[in-house]
């Protein structure tokens, strides 16, 4: 099946198989492998993107469904090649470790940001509660996604 | 792990999905929110033929209030339930809501979908089985509403035909002397129930029990509705010692099977605990101290 899919701003068609997942359309296909695997499960969240906005786990949606949607990944949140406030931020805060969980973390911090500019620690730790971390016990994690919602704001301010 | 082969097609109205499922429904299942369908597609327990995509369809995913019902098209995602003014106007729908598998998910799965899939651990059928939730089934010829307990046959088995899809839930509004509440005990966010217990409450004018549901998660091959618990509630006045009967009937009518999410003993005493918990938290709001 022919589909069209906007990733990072760029349009990509290609024919695919109506079972390939968009994970590893992602990965494979396009070839951006910061979008990871983990559990292939719905269950780890490692794979999370944004579609339209909102995140998915890609694990568990098909490329197809993607026809004519807009996606963004991890590759995707740089602006006009500098760091985007919540890569910063988790620079900054050490919200990494091993850094395979890291791509999602982010992702579904920047889509919490665009809904909830000023998110308490609860709402952060609710909103990764779909996203696992096996290293750092999620206490820079929750740091960096509060201080990349700080910088934005006061960058929405200025 | 992959699906084995099948077509799909994504169909943009819906009398050209019925018109689908009037030709070879039996070969095809409807993917909604996928949250459920893709992976048992994956480990190969569902094949279906064709997938029928209603994602395209307009006009499917909304929220509303009508006529003392709360009507939850089938492509309103979980978390447009917790989202939704109209949805907090039953009290364990609300409850429920946030306590559905986790928020990357609740972003795509939909509450007719879960209800469809009756998964046996799935958190929406008790929910459905306690307030009195009624289905709307559409076909080519037409549409008919069948209440939820005739809905869910038994474990991944439902009273849907071929031909048919669920375009709507309706769950009926609490009035301002109802409550809802459901209690869920999960080892980690986006795991199944350990145990799940929705209740529901209506009082009368003379503040007596008018009304009761209950229903029991994950305890038992199938959601389910605990009657006798109910019968004994209703024309009572509400009590703890009445609650603790009714704990003690719901503990009584489930059968948990023991695994690693606790033994069979440990569930049956969650239960009982649960169902007088969400009675009382019920209760708190049919009588006005609570929202």
């Amino acid at each position: 099946m022919n589909i069209t899919v906007n990733v990072n701003g760029t349009a990509h068609r290609a024919d695919v198989e109506p079972r390939l997942l968009l994970v590893d359309f992602i990965r494979g296909n396009l070839g951006l492998t910061g979008t990871h695997v983990g559990c292939d499960t719905t269950s780890c969240g490692v794979c999370t993107i944004l579609v339209d906005g909102t995140p998915i786990k890609s694990c568990t949606v098909l490329a197809v469904q993607a026809n004519g949607r807009s996606i963004t990944t991890v590759e995707g949140l740089k602006q006009g090649g500098a760091l985007s406030p919540i890569q910063a931020a988790f620079k900054e805060h050490h919200g990494l470790q091993c850094g395979f969980c890291t791509p999602a973390m982010m992702l579904v911090g920047t889509a919490l940001i665009a809904e909830n500019p000023d998110p308490s620690e609860d709402e952060v730790r609710w909103a990764i509660s779909g996203n696992l971390c096996r290293c750092t016990g999620y206490i820079n994690i929750v740091k960096s996604i509060k201080a990349a919602a700080a910088t934005t704001r006061e960058g929405a301010n200025a | 792990m992959y699906p084995a082969r099948f077509d799909y097609v994504a169909p943009e109205t819906l009398e050209e999905a019925l018109s689908l499922l009037a030709e070879r429904g039996s070969e095809m299942r409807i993917l909604a929110g996928g949250q459920s369908l893709l992976p048992m597609m994956k480990t190969r327990l569902a094949q279906p033929d064709t997938l029928v995509d209603i994602n395209r369809i307009p006009g499917l995913g909304g929220i509303t209030r009508a006529n003392g019902q709360i009507l939850v098209g089938a492509l309103a995602r979980h978390n447009d339930v917790i989202r939704s003014d109209a949805a907090k106007g039953n009290h364990t729908v609300a409850s429920a809501a946030p306590w559905i598998a986790d928020p990357i998910v609740r972003n795509l799965g939909t509450m007719a979908g879960s209800l469809a899939h009756h998964d046996p651990e799935g958190d929406w059928a008790s929910v459905a089985l306690a307030t009195g939730a009624e289905l709307t089934l559409t076909s080519s010829t037409g549409s008919r509403t069948v209440p939820a307990t005739e809905f869910l046959v038994d474990m991944f088995t439902t009273s849907i035909r071929p031909d048919e899809m669920v375009t709507e839930v309706r769950i009926p509004a609490h009035s301002s002397n109802g409550g809802g509440n459901y209690q869920k005990l999960e080892r980690k966010v986006g795991d199944y129930a350990t145990v799940g217990v929705a209740t529901s409450l209506e009082l009368g004018a003379d503040g007596k029990i008018a009304g009761a549901g209950i229903a029991l998660t994950s305890v038992y091959p199938h959601n389910l509705k605990a009657t006798e618990a109910e019968a004994a509630m209703v024309g009572q006045s509400p009590s703890p010692e009445l609650f603790a009967e009714a704990g003690r009937l719901a503990a009584e009518a489930c059968d948990p099977a023991g695994d690693t999410r606790g033994s069979s003993e440990y569930k049956r005493h969650v239960v009982d605990v649960f169902t007088q918990r969400g009675l009382a938290e019920s209760l708190v709001i049919a009588q006005g101290g609570g929202s």
